[in-house]
């Protein structure tokens, strides 16, 4: 009921305002020729796209100014600050182009508007040497962008070094689960089909000897060593999530079926980061950065950079996810599971 | 109300209208049926696309009013949004599960519906005939069930909403295996096979349409109207069917896998899954695949979009500056390029879904090419309006409106076609606000330009100007105050599709800028009912045209009577001597000349 006594005000409002808004164009028509309400149209029209111009420009300021604080701190990984550097000077160039070509469009609009001076336009059809000229330039502007992009990409995408640490990063709706490799550094074999959501959340094979050490945090989060290379293996159980990593200015998709992987050296700690942003709550946060469910605003995760001491201490204090005293592996192959493939991970 | 009874009622009461006018030059009586509802007059099928395409768009908008409300203010609850969606905002709280309903149906509805049918299904339809000097369309029963195929596209997603649980919510990409697997949402049930029944006849609808479109314009142009002779509107017109007889086939096809995983158990995008407490017995198929079908569609769908608006927005700023277009066949060139560019750069979706790094650069490498045509298309523009006599109308307005945003989001394509930059921004507000400005705002500009430009055409009458400019001014600003903030969010790494940011650290600082924008969102969207009241009162309260060329223009669609019949001219066609964008001094103090005006002695043609 309410909904149509809602619909039927709004539906009143707007008819007393076509009404009002009728009845003003009639009365400016008796009031002045057409010509010079057109005139007079021309003039204020021109005049508040101008005021717009200005009071975007303004406003642009203003918003830029007020947000600033809100912004991410600086990069904490390597490949960021490259990103950070590349993002300035793209901001510079396109920052210029918008304002030289607003303040055209706004120029021109309020300088040309038909007034009784002139009683026809500049007949202006065509200029190649005009098209030719904005047709290089961009392109040439363009050119050095994906230089510069592609010298990054290339960066970031490029093999992770030999001494990274290998972790690896698996979605799930709606969580993260990490694992490491434990002491041998070597991360046990996985097939999906094994996966229990008591017993085995990522379908580890507990045949691999590599698997015996294999440490799950289930809770998502993720120890990294500050200036160590890490090279995350990325892995998904159901549907596509994305392991979003702001800070570090990076992300990369989990699919299932596939593995991919993304490598990068942090540089700041936790601990730092704190005092560098003034808050004391910091945390590196992973956040899923692909549309997963209904779910997906919650799957979150946490980075905790650490130095190599602390990263010892913690990591010793971890026990591995199949505890010792579980039963050896059955000698028996079993024929099943070798035909199904396996996610090869090392 | 429903779809057709609204859509019934209008042309009603339009029948009542249109029969006073029309009475004294037609000749047969026809049924009301076949003349207003099956019709196959092109100007008909362009108001149902219009009116069709204006209730879809009221709809997606409400929508995106509730989960504004919900992003703005996540802490409060509005009993109004019970009364609206019943059980899936009990207590006025939205659900997560029906917020990631509303944003694909929003999504969904949007850039199809309203954007590509609504948009291009209007003015091609509207504008073909009329501008080339054709009678009609080369097939008109075929432009009839292309009118009847969306229609019916839009009952069956409409009564996907209704669903006991829910429409499709897997993003209006809907990328398997989330959209393919009953267990991984609600809406990936029953609401996602309707979504794929309803876009296959949107696919329909669309290829009728725009196979149409290009034979009639190869075929059918009135004697002495060559191709370099055709407004821009119709060349626009022209390359956003050719994208889409080329692409929608193949999203076509990524539909039909996907219906097949979803129902026949095949494996095409599924692979070692473990989901609902079992893994599933799919292995060897890549969900990547889908999003490569899904792009190739994708990334063309954008310009299908935006090239009618920039045909519209290249005739209107022409027309209003009283100059001709400035660079006429640089215009047509750079729609060639960005047509063929558009069918190379798809994987710019899809840097970081683990895809070879040497074909991400390939990628990187033509996706800023495409950033050329678009400088050269805002360059001619510009210089259009330069020295020109410019007349600020309504449809100028939203012309001028329209180059802004352009340029405003085109700029920030440049920031996410290099990889290296989209390696953090992918997926953020970033993207939003990139995509609504130059593609959701800017269309709408071409769109709101073309409806306030042709209505005389369409209905005889003017809309009202006073509340036009409120419409422009309301709109303009709120949309750069909604999207311009969103572009630091997405700096920040604030990503999309989010029910509640509450719980992060790193982005709960941003709720009373997301509350800022949701007020922002309530208010334009009622400047658009603003817009939908003119629309609607005017057809019989408007101002009446009382002569045949109110504008000025050199167009042909001036020259047929105020309220053309079946058949747009009473006489013959008429014949077409000069290009369109003769702007200029004609002699006899008109500063122009219409395309039917023969050469002078001596003059030389364009
Ligand atoms: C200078 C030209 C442009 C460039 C270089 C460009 C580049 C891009 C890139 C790289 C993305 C992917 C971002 C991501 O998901 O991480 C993107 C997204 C998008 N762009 Fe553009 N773009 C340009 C112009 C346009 C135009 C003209 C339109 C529409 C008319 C458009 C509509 C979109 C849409 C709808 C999306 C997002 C789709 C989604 O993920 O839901 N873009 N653009
Ligand atoms: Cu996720
Ligand atoms: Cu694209």
């Amino acid at each position: 009921m309410s909904i149509f006594i809602t619909v039927a005000i709004i539906f009143l409002v707007l008819m007393i305002v076509y009404q009002i808004a009728q009845a003003s164009e009639y009365a400016a028509a008796l009031r002045a020729t057409e010509k010079e309400r057109q005139k007079k149209t021309n003039y204020i029209m021109a005049s508040l796209l101008v005021a717009f111009f200005f009071f975007g420009l303004y406003a642009i300021w203003q918003c830029h100014f007020s947000l600033l604080d809100r912004m991410l701190p600086k990069s904490a990984s390597l490949q960021g600050e490259a990103y950070d550097m590349m993002f300035k000077v793209t901001l510079i160039t396109t920052g210029i182009v918008f304002f030289i070509t607003h303040a055209l469009l706004f120029w021109f609009a309020f300088k040309y508007k038909a007034t009784d001076d002139r009683k026809t336009s500049f007949f202006f059809a065509h200029n190649n040497k005009l098209e030719l000229i904005w047709t290089t330039v961009p392109a040439i502007v363009m050119a050095v962008l994906v230089a510069i992009g592609l010298r990054n990409w290339m960066t970031v995408t490029s093999p992770a070094p030999a001494d990274a640490h290998v972790i690896e990063i698996v979605g799930k709706q709606f969580n993260w689960i990490v694992r490491y490799p434990g002491t041998d550094k070597v991360l046990g074999k996985r097939n999906y089909r094994d996966i229990n959501d008591a017993t085995n959340v990522l379908g580890i094979d507990q045949k691999d000897p590599a698997s015996k050490d294999d440490i799950v945090a289930q809770n998502g989060e993720m120890h990294l060593v500050v200036g160590k290379p890490v090279k995350l293996i990325i892995g998904s159980r159901d549907v596509i999530h994305d392991v979003g990593l702001p800070h570090f200015r990076l992300k990369m998709d989990a699919v299932p079926g596939i593995t991919t992987t993304l490598w990068f050296t942090p540089t700041i700690t936790s601990a730092e980061m704190k005092e560098i942003t003034k808050n004391p709550n910091f945390v590196y946060e992973i956040s899923c950065d692909q549309m997963c469910g209904k779910g997906h605003y919650s799957m979150r995760g946490t980075i905790i950079v650490e130095t190599q001491a602390e990263y010892d201490k913690w990591l010793a204090s971890q026990a591995p996810y199949f505890a010792p005293a579980a039963p050896a592996a059955a000698p028996a192959a079993d024929s099943a599971a070798a035909a199904t493939p396996a996610v090869a991970v090392k | 109300m429903s779809n057709e009874a609204i859509v019934h009622g209008v042309h009603d009461a339009h029948a009542t209208h249109a029969d006073e006018h029309h009475h004294a030059h037609e000749h047969h009586e026809q049924h009301f049926f076949s003349k207003y509802v099956f019709s196959m007059d092109h100007k008909i099928i362009a108001k149902q696309f219009l009116i069709t395409g204006i209730i879809w768009a009221i709809i997606g908008a409400l929508m995106s009013v509730f989960f504004r409300l919900q992003l703005g203010f996540p802490d409060k609850t509005f009993p109004i949004m019970e009364k609206f969606l019943g059980e899936w905002a009990k207590g006025g709280k939205l659900d997560p599960e029906f917020y990631y309903a509303l944003v694909t149906m929003h999504g969904t509805i949007l850039v199809f519906f309203v954007l590509t049918a609504g948009l291009s299904g209007t003015f091609a339809n509207l504008l073909i005939p009329l501008q080339i000097g054709a009678r009609d369309m080369a097939s008109p029963f075929m432009n009839m069930l292309s009118y009847w195929f969306f229609f019916l596209a839009g009952v069956i997603m409409f009564i996907s909403l209704f669903l006991q649980t829910g429409p499709a919510s897997g993003g209006w990409t809907t990328y398997p295996p989330l959209s393919a697997l009953k267990e991984a949402s609600l809406g990936s049930g029953t609401g996602m096979d309707l979504w794929l029944v309803s876009m296959a006849l949107f696919v329909v609808s669309s290829l009728l349409g725009g196979l149409n479109y290009v034979s009639t314009i190869l075929n059918m142009r009135t004697k002495g109207m060559t191709m370099t002779r055709m407004p821009l509107t119709i060349w626009a017109l022209f390359f956003t069917a050719v994208l889409g007889i080329l692409s929608f086939p193949v999203l076509l096809s990524g539909f039909v896998l996907l219906i097949f995983d979803r129902s026949f158990g095949t494996s095409f995008y599924l692979s070692e899954i473990f989901i609902g407490g079992k893994a599933l017995p799919n292995v060897g198929g890549s969900a990547i695949l889908y999003q490569h079908l899904f792009w190739f569609l994708g990334h063309p769908e954008v310009y299908i979009i935006m090239l009618p608006g920039m045909g519209m927005a290249s005739e209107i700023l022409s027309t209003n500056s009283r100059k001709p277009i400035f660079g006429y066949f640089a215009m047509i060139i750079s729609l060639v390029g960005i047509t063929v560019l558009a069918f190379l750069v798809w994987a710019h979706h899809m840097f970081v879904t683990g895809m070879s790094p040497f074909l991400g650069s390939i990628f990187v490498l033509l996706t800023l090419l495409i950033a050329v045509p678009s400088a050269v298309k805002v360059f001619n523009w510009l210089t259009t309006i330069w020295r020109g006599n410019i007349r600020f109308t309504p449809p100028m307005m939203f012309a001028l409106g329209f180059v802004s945003l352009f340029i405003s989001g085109g700029l920030t394509g440049i920031f996410l076609g290099n990889s290296a930059l989209d390696i953090h921004l992918h997926d953020t507000y970033f993207v939003i606000a990139h995509f609504h400005i130059v593609m959701g705002v800017s269309a709408f500009f071409g769109m709101f330009a073309g409806i306030y430009h042709w209505y005389p055409k369409m209905f005889g009458r003017f809309m009202n100007k006073p509340l036009a400019y409120i419409h422009f001014f309301i709109t303009f600003i709120g949309a750069y105050l909604i999207f311009w903030p969103m572009h630091y969010e997405g700096i920040a790494g604030m990503p999309r599709r989010y029910y509640d940011y509450s719980a992060w650290e790193s982005f709960k600082n941003f709720t009373s800028l997301n509350a800022f924008i949701s007020v922002v969102v309530i208010v334009v969207f009622f400047a658009q009912l603003l817009f939908v009241f003119n629309f609607f009162a005017s057809i019989w309260k408007g101002r009446k045209v009382t002569t045949q060329n109110p504008w000025g223009s050199t167009t042909l669609e001036w020259t047929t009577p105020i309220n053309p019949g079946h058949g747009n001219w009473e006489g013959d066609i008429p014949e077409v001597h000069r290009w369109s964008y003769d702007y200029r001094d004609d002699g006899h103090g008109n500063d122009f000349i219409p395309q039917t005006t023969p050469l002078r002695p001596g003059e030389e043609a364009h």
